[in-house]
Formats: structure tokens, C-alpha cells, sequence
């Protein structure tokens, strides 16, 4: 169960992490909203999934997957309402500019 | 194990100061809205890494809960404010 959790913890900190870089390295508000928002949901789900697995069947536990299932329903919704923001505005993206 | 929780939480701090250099400096307001979010979904997880440190999980479970409904109203609140009034200074779409 501790490996397993381990694993679990140091695949989420390091989509976690990447995430952050993606967020500073990518050109234009499209391909960092590409980074942020998958990689934080799938890091956070990761790295919440490894601290439920290592404090066992727990009332703990089964809180940390509640927020876990929150995350997992919240964050694509909020990275679509701001991308909704940038259609509705018009913004130009990276391609678009560089034609 | 509380060692492997340290260093998990000293890497997401550093996670942190990239989105936030992010948010410092970031050309359009969406670039900041975006840093913000990413912020708060780390911090999440800091709360609860902190949790398992002090080894009073009970208590840091409830603020995790509560920071990530105010990091989600808040990024939706931010989205439909700059939708309604324009990202660009005087601005009104109506």
C-alpha cells in the first residue's frame, strides 16, 4: 500500500510540476491554458489518490477522494469558463499572429 | 515519510513561484486568471502534504475542502467579471 501510494504521489508531483513549467514556456494564453488546466487535474487527482491510498481505509480518506472527485468536476469548468472569456473577446492565438 | 512529504510539498512550492511568475508578469489578464487558478489547485495540495507534516489530517481536510470551493468560485467569478466588462481597459462589450 505505501509503494503504491509512493508511486502515485511522485507521478502527480511530477504532472504537477510540469504543469507549472508548461505554464511559463508555452508562447500564447491557449497552449498554457493546454498545460494548466489537464495537467494540474491529472497531477492533483495523482497526488490526492496517493495520500488517500497511504492513510488506509480512513473517514480521512474518504474525504480526500471527495475533493479529489471535486477537482476532477471543477477544474475543466473553470478552464472552459476562461477560455470562454478569450473567444468572447477574440483574442489571437499563437498561429494566428505568426502567419 | 514525512521526509517523501517534505520534499513533495518544497517541489509544489516551487511549482508555486513559477505560476506566480506567471501571474507577475503575464501579458493578457487570462494569462493571470490562469496562473491564479493553478495556484490555488496546488495549494490543495499543500494543504493536505502540511496535514500528513504535523500529522493532524482531521483538521487540515476541512480548510483543503473550503480552499478549493473558494479557488473554484473565485475563477468562475473572475471569468464572468472580464467577460461582461472586456479585457481591455475602457472597454464595455455589455
Amino acid at each position: 500500500m505505501t509503494t503504491l501510494a509512493v508511486m502515485l504521489i511522485g507521478f502527480g508531483v511530477f504532472f504537477l510540476f510540469m504543469g507549472a513549467v508548461g505554464l511559463i514556456r508555452f508562447p500564447d494564453f491557449c497552449t498554457r491554458m493546454h498545460a494548466a488546466g489537464k495537467c494540474d487535474t491529472l497531477g492533483s487527482l495523482l497526488l490526492l489518490a496517493g495520500l488517500a491510498c497511504y492513510s488506509g481505509v480512513t473517514l480521512a480518506s474518504v474525504k480526500i477522494l471527495v475533493i479529489a472527485l471535486f477537482i476532477f468536476l471543477t477544474s475543466p469548468t473553470a478552464t472552459h469558463a476562461i477560455a470562454r472569456v478569450a473567444l468572447r473577446h477574440n483574442m489571437t492565438s499563437w498561429l494566428e499572429e505568426n502567419q | 515519510m514525512p521526509t517523501l512529504f517534505l520534499v513533495t510539498a518544497a517541489i509544489i512550492l516551487v511549482a508555486v513561484l513559477i505560476a506566480l511568475y506567471r501571474v507577475l508578469t503575464g501579458p493578457a489578464i487570462i494569462d493571470r486568471i490562469i496562473g491564479a487558478n493553478v495556484i490555488g489547485t496546488k495549494t490543495i495540495a499543500i494543504i493536505l502534504l502540511i496535514g500528513y507534516i504535523f500529522d493532524r489530517i482531521e483538521f487540515f481536510i476541512d480548510i483543503a475542502v473550503l480552499y478549493a470551493l473558494i479557488n473554484f468560485i473565485g475563477t468562475l467569478t473572475l471569468s464572468r467579471y472580464f467577460e461582461r466588462k472586456g479585457l481591455h481597459r475602457g472597454e464595455n462589450v455589455g
